[in-house]
């Protein structure tokens, strides 16, 4: 049964002036039956595996497109963390990062993510090594995306792995530093990571999944901004969670009907739609400008934390009764160099990375795209993941940072990284020197889950 | 099956026409028509049927959607599940 006039015009402005997309099909496989002694052998079955099940994935996804009018803007792959595979294997872990390359690559996708290992509670065998190639393996490399989890609410946090990925992050960053010191943009370091997240930099194949599946990540902050912005300047807040509702739940049918088209025609179990709100740089595409049309002068000052609070939970509420599985991390993002309204708030100083802190307490993920003077020593970077790890491990979701040390350049400049990734203003950060507490390893134990305050 | 086919654009002579004529080209029913004019602006909403449709789905999209580059207007062709997926529980 066709819809009504209304409802046909809605979708169409929906999609066609207020830039709602489909982010993300991302294909989730695993790797454990590539393992092998000989890396060179492990690395083929990889290259087998992964061509043989995700060679048509472009071509399903811009089918799909061009049959409900609806955009996918990007098409990509996540497999098992290759630590476990360096682990067995042993040999230089870059090998695997390569093959991956040439394999997204080869079958036309956008990102593959998966150069990930979980520490949260101490080293295996690989990760070590995987963790040390991470800078290489990302400015040797165009498409692969790492991830580490160094935390979680049940393991607590492992300091050391900490630690070396402050350390990482520079190195990634002085790596690229001619190329916009584009590699620290393509890691993440996780507290309580998921194993379905179809987003990058932070997408891997979790162990407990199944051997392929298909997610799907939406997005639609322009939807979201302009559905708030029809409700009257005196509608009470309630009215507007229950707009954000609505609209969440048009959104992610959508991400459902995409999701459950590409399985169906890849043969491949539907696995889990993700309901974030993921911005672009593009004018009209930003979550910043859905905190302000809910009433703030500029995000970042405050009631912001507020606002993203009511924007989370409602999105969430909205999209869960929309979707048959629901999954990844769910939430509204705030990466600040891939929102317009996140980076005009980083240049008028109005936001700053305390209150980015504060606010990755209520939002889906964390401290996201936000790029860093080029002078701030490791055991600083060390110290925020940290602090942003106790904010994930105490309340128990998932946090992270991606942050970029702007290697070379002087406050006041920028980054520029083009595409969804967008530009970044450096935000300044404290450098009182975290260096005693850092140094002192070991683990942050996993907190008390009762007397909650 | 159905579709919806939007078109928005400067308003000429003949679009109607040549949007229909491309339906009949492939057999596809023209159920119901929806169109205004503001500001010179051409706005029109087609449901079709394709139950007859002699080519596959996507490359019947690409045909009409060339209508739209001829005409210098914005033609697109949407299947219906969208609309109902978005709008009913």
């Amino acid at each position: 049964m066709i819809n009504n006039r209304n409802e046909i015009v809605e979708t169409i402005r929906m999609i066609q002036e207020e830039n709602l997309d489909v982010r993300t099909i991302t294909m989730g496989i695993s790797l454990i039956d590539c393992m092998d002694t000989d890396i060179n052998r492990s690395c083929e079955k990889i290259y087998n595996k992964v061509y043989k099940y995700a060679k048509d994935l472009v071509k399903v996804g811009n089918e799909i497109s061009k049959k409900y009018g609806i955009p996918i803007v990007n098409k990509r792959v996540s497999v098992t963390p290759i630590a476990m595979l360096v682990g067995v294997s042993g040999g230089d872990p870059v090998l695997y990062a390569k093959t991956l390359d040439k394999v997204a690559k080869d079958i036309g996708i956008d990102f593959i993510g998966g150069y990930s290992a979980l520490v949260q509670k101490g080293f295996a065998p690989g990760d070590r090594e995987l963790i040390d190639s991470i800078p290489r393996a990302l400015n040797e490399t165009s498409f692969v995306c790492s991830s580490v989890n160094v935390g979680s609410t049940r393991a607590g946090i492992n300091l050391d792995a900490v630690k070396i990925m402050g350390e990482k992050v520079r190195e990634a960053a002085e790596l690229s530093k001619d190329r916009e010191c584009i590699a620290a943009s393509k890691m993440v370091v996780f507290c309580n990571a998921v194993e379905d997240n179809p987003f990058m930099a932070g997408a891997f194949h979790g162990v407990g999944e199944a051997d392929c599946i298909i997610n799907v990540g939406v997005s639609g902050p322009g939807v979201v901004r302009a559905a708030i912005a029809k409700t009257p300047k005196d509608a009470s807040i309630s009215e507007i969670a229950d707009v954000i509702k609505k609209t969440a739940f048009k959104v992610t049918r959508m991400g459902q009907l995409v999701g459950v088209e590409a399985s169906k025609m890849l043969g491949v179990e539907f696995g889990i739609v993700d309901l974030s709100l993921a911005p672009t740089p593009a004018v009209g595409d930003s979550v910043a400008h859905i905190l302000e049309e809910m009433g703030l002068e500029q995000c970042g000052g405050v009631g912001t934390t507020a606002c993203l609070a009511i924007l989370n939970d409602a999105v969430k509420k909205g999209g869960v009764m929309a979707s048959s599985r629901v999954g990844g991390l769910s939430g509204a993002f705030i990466p600040v160099s891939e929102d317009a309204g996140m980076i005009d708030a980083t240049e008028s100083g109005a936001l700053c990375i305390e209150k980015l802190e504060a606010m990755t307490a209520v939002c889906s993920v964390g401290l996201d795209m936000i790029v860093i003077p080029g002078d701030t020593p490791a055991e600083v970077i060390s110290a925020l993941i940290a602090d942003e790890a106790a904010i994930g491990m105490i309340n128990c979701k998932t946090t992270a940072v991606r942050v970029i040390p702007a290697i070379g350049r002087k406050e006041g400049e920028r980054l520029n990284f083009g595409g969804l990734l967008g530009y970044g203003p450096i935000m300044p950060i404290r450098k009182l020197s975290p260096k005693t507490f850092i140094d002192r390893g070991g683990q942050i134990p996993a907190p008390l889950n009762s007397l909650k305050n | 099956m159905k579709a919806i086919i939007s078109v928005v654009g400067k308003d000429t002579v003949g679009i109607l026409a040549a949007v229909a004529t491309k339906c009949a080209d492939y057999k596809v029913n023209i159920n119901d028509v929806n169109q205004t004019i503001i500001d010179q602006y051409f706005t029109m909403y087609m449901v079709v049927g394709l139950d007859e449709l002699t080519i596959p789905f996507t490359q019947f999209v690409d045909e009409i959607q060339a209508v739209g580059k001829e005409k210098n207007l914005k033609i697109d062709c949407m299947h219906e599940d969208i609309f109902n997926m978005m709008h009913k529980i």
